[in-house]
């Protein structure tokens, strides 16, 4: 237990550096979250083709054209939109928290401490200020816009959290902002892309992060 | 090489987990005493006497306050503190390069 700096001068450099890292990081994200996320968005989108009856990439439709008056299921496109969401983000959520909290037990790290909540505070609050944003894009009716922005948001916000725990998510923000911004310039291609951002990038993300850090 | 042992041991942190403690307030601003425990992975005890001397040395200041009902102890590095752990690396620095050689 007890090892002198004076007889071991690189441990203990090496001891101060992981001491520094574990207490300002957090290190219990599992990748196993990101595999989690991802499906579930996937599934959200496919409901969301389910709904408009259109294919990805299908020619000639404007997804947000036929938005306009697709009903199913007794919903309108609007009240529809904002259900497809919640529930996303409810069973990613609850993955993510389930996954990422089985990590923290195995490491013997406490998940509530003061460095969850400023990552926390630090991720919901452009989240959150996106979130709303986009409620305002579907109440006025810019449904062309809503898929872009919750990329950008979202990128955002992982851009604000990338400095509390593992770096590679600061690339992830700016892939998933780079997507966004993208969509805004290529509206009709706002699913995909959403797909792309949402689904496909947390699949991988997850398994290169499961192979580097869980395993 | 006498001087870099010596800066070792003036500044008091030639022990780990006093080093320990350290390492974790100059990169966090307050830090609740039972986060360095956990973190540290140390006694109740064992933790207080290395905090007692670190306070002892004005290399912490203490802010004991109520978060509700619970009585809550955070610690915060001081100027004196930090320049006396950047002393201290230097010098563990100093002698990894001077084995090196």
């Amino acid at each position: 237990m007890v090892m002198d700096p004076k007889q071991n001068p690189a441990d203990a450099l090496l001891q101060i550096r992981s001491l520094m890292e574990r207490s300002t990081r957090f290190l219990s994200l599992s990748g196993l979250s990101g595999i989690v996320a991802g499906v579930v968005s996937l599934m959200g989108l496919a409901i969301v083709y389910v709904f408009l009856e259109m294919l990805p990439f299908e020619q000639g439709v404007i997804y947000y054209i036929k938005a306009l008056d697709a009903h199913r299921w007794g919903l309108d496109s609007k009240p529809f939109f904002v259900l497809d969401a919640l529930l996303i983000i409810l069973v990613a959520t609850i993955g993510c928290t389930y996954f990422t909290y089985r990590k923290a037990r195995r490491q013997g790290q406490n998940l509530f401490d003061a460095l969850t909540k400023r990552l926390l505070i630090n991720f919901l609050v452009p989240l959150g200020v996106g979130g709303i944003f986009c409620l305002a894009l579907l109440d006025q009716g810019y449904l062309n816009l809503l898929a872009p922005s919750t990329l950008i948001f979202y990128g955002l916000a992982l851009l604000n959290t990338s400095k509390f725990t593992f770096d590679e998510i600061r690339y992830l923000a700016y892939l998933e902002i780079s997507l966004g911004l993208l969509g805004l310039f290529f509206l009709r291609y706002g699913l995909e892309l959403w797909g792309v951002g949402f689904g496909v990038l947390h699949i991988v993300y997850g398994i290169i992060f499961y192979n580097k850090y869980d395993k | 090489m006498k001087k870099i042992l010596s800066t070792l041991k003036e500044t008091k942190l030639d022990n780990r987990i006093r080093l320990g403690i350290m390492s974790i307030l100059v990169v966090n601003s307050w830090v609740e005493f039972k986060q360095l425990k956990t973190i540290l992975d140390l006694t109740d005890g064992n933790l207080a006497s290395h905090i007692k001397a670190l306070e002892k040395e004005l290399y912490i200041e203490v802010k004991k306050e109520f978060v509700g009902r619970k009585p809550q102890t955070t610690y915060r590095v001081t100027t004196k503190g930090r320049t006396a752990f950047e002393d201290h690396l230097s010098a563990l620095e100093a002698l990894i390069r001077r084995k090196d050689e």
